[in-house]
């Protein structure tokens, strides 16, 4: 258990490790709106070359993607079946008594394969893999923080975000005990119905739920010791300064979102 | 000299729906404690030794009694909040259980926490941290998260993110409770270096007996009052006083106390092994 990952931050020391968190937040989203400007082929596939080069760029390895993608596997086979055999168009394949698969169907199930999967694979280069759940919760911070001046939390909520990332493998472990500790005393948490399971769980969720409220409380007033006041007039030992190298990547996927347009703009290749 | 610590009448009661009386968990305690004294403070579970430590760096606020820090009421109406973020720099607290004490997910964030809040430039806090983090033996596991640290790893991490606030004076309240043998070991040479070498005032609350009779002076508390204060040859004296409060002697000290009721004339009761085994030495091959 105290292996626990964080996240699924992938260490290595790629140029995409080393750019400035608060970059790559602004690259996630950027490269969001590029996977919705694409209309054509050609257009799909520059996005999906892009998400392979973020692949080899990062170097996460291919079995760590594709763990990523697994979730969504049976989404994007759902939603291609839907695409496939409900999209009408001019050009038939496919003729079976009901069933009729028309070129446009296949083209717009790709397109949506395409578009999921890198949607997907380039948050995750950019934001989990590369980037530790810790630099991105201050990276959010310093982006967010214009909206101090409008009275919104800013620093609190990214002090909660870190002190939660904090105590996730702590109160992991203490779940763990505490379920060993009922098991002792002859608690079942594997047999029976779901409802019976389900109930099995109060037994460690209460003693859990305590201990986290007693955590949180002798947490406060060590805070309190150590002079924490809340977000004015902190200042912080790891200063980030972005670096000339940090805009590369920005121009890169500046350059793609401007090729995409560009093509939706000619018009050139199928349009869907 | 004045007192960096001086304590005039302290009453403190908490304030609990079910109990209809109140019941004084403080009840009027004073003493005086000096820059650069090693004080330990005895007690069992609920004579008031924790709460006490509270007060005196204003966590908690006391029903009547006054505090001086540096000479300085810390209890006057007119404190302001500046005031008070100045009374917790200048002394820190360690308490029990080190991983409810961390707040980063790396050691050196963590240990930055402190002067971050206190908005020291950068370029300071990573020279502090540094320096904290070797004070206490951690500077290896700069870069380690928490939670894979051992017991006492964590707590002494825990003292390295008080030190960087360089504190006049840490409190460390059962600091040692929840380690094992070895983790008890290494904070509490720590504590000791700290104290020794940076002439840092230390208050350390226990209920380890071995622990307190390192200290220069020890305070022992029952039901919210100061029964007994000295220093440990003195305190281990009054065996039966202890007793009565819960508390037993170290070992060894009580070995010496056996050996004198049964006529043996040891002229006073050791409060370290070594001290100890030294006086019996003495004696036998005196006799001979």
């Amino acid at each position: 258990m105290k292996s626990i990952a964080l996240g699924q931050y992938y260490p290595s020391n790629s140029v995409l490790h080393r750019t400035d968190p608060r970059i790559k937040i602004i690259l996630a989203i950027l490269y969001i709106v590029c996977s919705f400007l694409c209309k054509n082929i050609i257009s799909f596939g520059l996005l999906a070359l892009s998400a392979i080069m973020l692949i080899i760029i990062a170097r996460v390895p291919l079995k760590t993607i594709f763990g990523g993608l697994r979730p969504v596997l049976i989404i994007l086979i759902i939603t291609s079946l839907f695409n496939i055999f409900w999209t009408s168009g001019d050009i038939l394949l496919f003729e079976w008594k009901f069933i009729h698969i028309y070129l446009e169907g296949l083209y717009s199930a790709a397109f949506m394969v395409i578009r999921i999967v890198s949607l997907i694979i380039g948050t995750s280069v950019f934001l989990t893999y590369t980037t530790t759940p810790i630099d991105l919760t201050d990276a959010i911070e310093d982006l967010l923080s214009p909206l101090k001046k409008i009275r919104v939390p800013v620093h609190e909520f990214a002090m909660m975000m870190t002190i939660a990332l904090r105590f996730i493998p702590t109160l992991v472990e203490e779940t763990d005990k505490i379920m060993t500790a009922q098991k002792a005393r002859g608690v079942d948490f594997s047999s029976g119905s779901l409802i019976t399971r389900a109930k099995a769980l109060i037994p460690i969720l209460i003693p859990l739920f305590v201990s986290a409220f007693n955590r949180a409380s002798e947490l406060a007033t060590a805070m309190e010791c150590r002079c924490y006041h809340g977000g004015e007039g902190r200042t912080r030992m790891k200063v980030r300064h972005i670096r000339f190298v940090d805009f590369i990547p920005l121009v890169l996927v500046l350059i793609l979102a401007t090729a995409l347009i560009i093509l939706n703009l000619l018009r050139i290749g199928f349009t869907i | 000299m004045n007192p960096f610590i001086k304590v005039c009448g302290l009453t403190y009661s908490y304030d609990d729906e079910a109990v209809v009386k109140k019941h004084a968990v403080i009840n009027n305690v004073s003493f005086e404690i000096n820059e650069g004294d090693f004080v330990a403070v005895l007690g069992h579970n609920g004579s008031g030794k924790s709460t006490l430590a509270k007060l005196l760096n204003m966590i908690l606020v006391p029903d009547s009694g006054e505090i001086y820090v540096n000479g300085k009421n810390i209890c006057d109406d007119s404190m302001t909040d500046e005031d008070i973020l100045e009374i917790r720099k200048s002394i820190g607290m360690v308490f029990q259980n080190p991983d409810n004490q961390l707040v980063a997910t790396i050691v050196e964030d963590d240990v930055a926490f402190g002067p971050e809040n206190l908005g020291i430039p950068s370029e300071e806090i990573r020279a502090r941290v540094d320096n904290a983090l070797k004070d206490v033996g951690m500077s290896e596991f700069a870069h380690h998260e928490p939670h894979r640290l051992s017991g006492g790893q964590k707590q002494r991490v825990a003292i390295a993110g008080i030190i960087a606030m360089m504190p006049r004076c840490i409190i460390f309240d059962e600091s040692t409770a929840m380690l094992d043998p070895v983790g008890r070991k290494e904070v509490m040479n720590s504590i000791i270096r700290l104290n020794k070498e940076k002439g840092i005032t230390v208050i350390m609350i226990t209920h380890y007996m071995e622990e307190a009779a390192r200290a220069d002076r020890i305070i022992v508390m029952n039901d919210g009052s100061i029964i007994l204060d000295g220093v440990p040859s003195y305190i281990f004296e009054n065996e039966s006083l202890l007793k009565e409060c819960g508390l037993s002697v170290p070992q060894c000290t009580e070995l010496v106390h056996r050996l004198r009721e049964h006529g043996i004339c040891l002229d006073k009761a050791g409060v370290s092994i070594e001290e100890c085994a030294d006086m019996i030495l003495k004696h036998i091959t005196e006799d001979k």
